[in-house]
């Protein structure tokens, strides 16, 4: 699998989620992803966005484009925040420790091809997923 | 702060969102509806979401609330233009907008207001009987 660009994109305030669905549309038109794939990795990265400043205390987020053998789009939510006790949990449909319709992290996960999260209390929590062309 | 205009039409109040909400921006324009079913006694509203690229799970409870308080303040709300990719992609999000209407187009509507004022006009008349 080859990288062909990495950018990081700051997501520490509210209005960084526009940012971020903003920046999304534009790499994932330039990949060529259908219109409803774009409109699904952007959906998920704008959950995983608000996630990331509301729970995490903010952080950021890794762009990557891949190519070879295939092309993709992968995105890497980063925070320093208190981590997720039971990731099985979170990830439940309904399930929040906030006020959202904890769609978020399950949603995500449906929207995209691969999903992966490392998180532990204390040590911050890093959501990565993929879109294939 | 930028605010998201709230045109008054008659009955009803017409609102098309044109930017890219961030979340307090779609907070207020939840808070600015409430206030002015009130203030103005509409009896309908209509959401045209047309150029909205996404609709994320907060953006999807917004709506949702707005449905759920105009009704309270007796006015019916439709959510029209809905993308198709906007579409498939709340349903594999998990969003069913519960208490939603939708409708295909503003026309469309502002017909299902109008159907939906007047038959409850028809049913408060034929209480008075
Ligand atoms: N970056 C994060 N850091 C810490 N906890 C998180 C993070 N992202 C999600 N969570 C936890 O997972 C729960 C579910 O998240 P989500 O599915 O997005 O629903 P919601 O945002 O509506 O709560 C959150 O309520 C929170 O407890
Ligand atoms: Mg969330």
């Amino acid at each position: 699998m080859a990288v062909v660009s990495t950018e990081n994109v700051p997501v520490k305030t509210e209005p960084d989620v526009v940012t971020v669905r903003r920046r999304v549309r534009e790499v994932s038109s330039q990949l060529g992803l259908s219109l409803v794939d774009q409109t699904k990795i952007i959906t998920a990265a704008s959950e995983l966005a608000r996630n990331t400043i509301i729970y995490g205390g903010g952080g950021s987020m890794q762009v990557q484009t891949l190519n070879g053998p295939r092309v993709g789009l992968r995105l890497t939510f980063e925070d320093n925040g208190p981590g997720i006790p039971d990731v099985d949990l979170a990830l439940r449909d309904g399930f929040t420790t906030g006020s959202g319709l904890g769609l978020g992290l399950g949603g995500s996960k449906r929207l995209v091809n691969e999903f992966e999260i490392f998180s532990k209390p204390g040590a911050g929590t890093r959501i990565t997923i993929t879109r294939w062309k | 702060m930028e605010k998201i205009p709230i045109l008054k039409m008659g009955d009803f109040l017409l609102v098309t969102i044109q930017v890219d909400m961030h979340d307090r921006l779609a907070l207020a324009l939840q808070d600015d509806l409430t206030r002015t079913i009130s203030q103005t006694e509409a009896h309908g509203v209509l959401i045209d979401i047309s150029t909205l690229e996404i609709v994320d799970s907060f953006i999807g409870r917004m709506l949702s609330n707005i449905a759920a308080m105009s009704r309270v303040l007796d006015a019916e709300t439709v959510v029209v233009g809905m993308q198709p990719a906007v579409a498939i992609t709340l349903v594999e999000l998990g969003l069913s907008l519960p208490g939603v209407r939708t409708a295909l187009n503003v026309d469309a509507g502002m017909e299902l207001l109008r159907a939906s004022v007047k038959a409850t006009k028809e049913m408060y008349g034929s209480r008075l009987h």
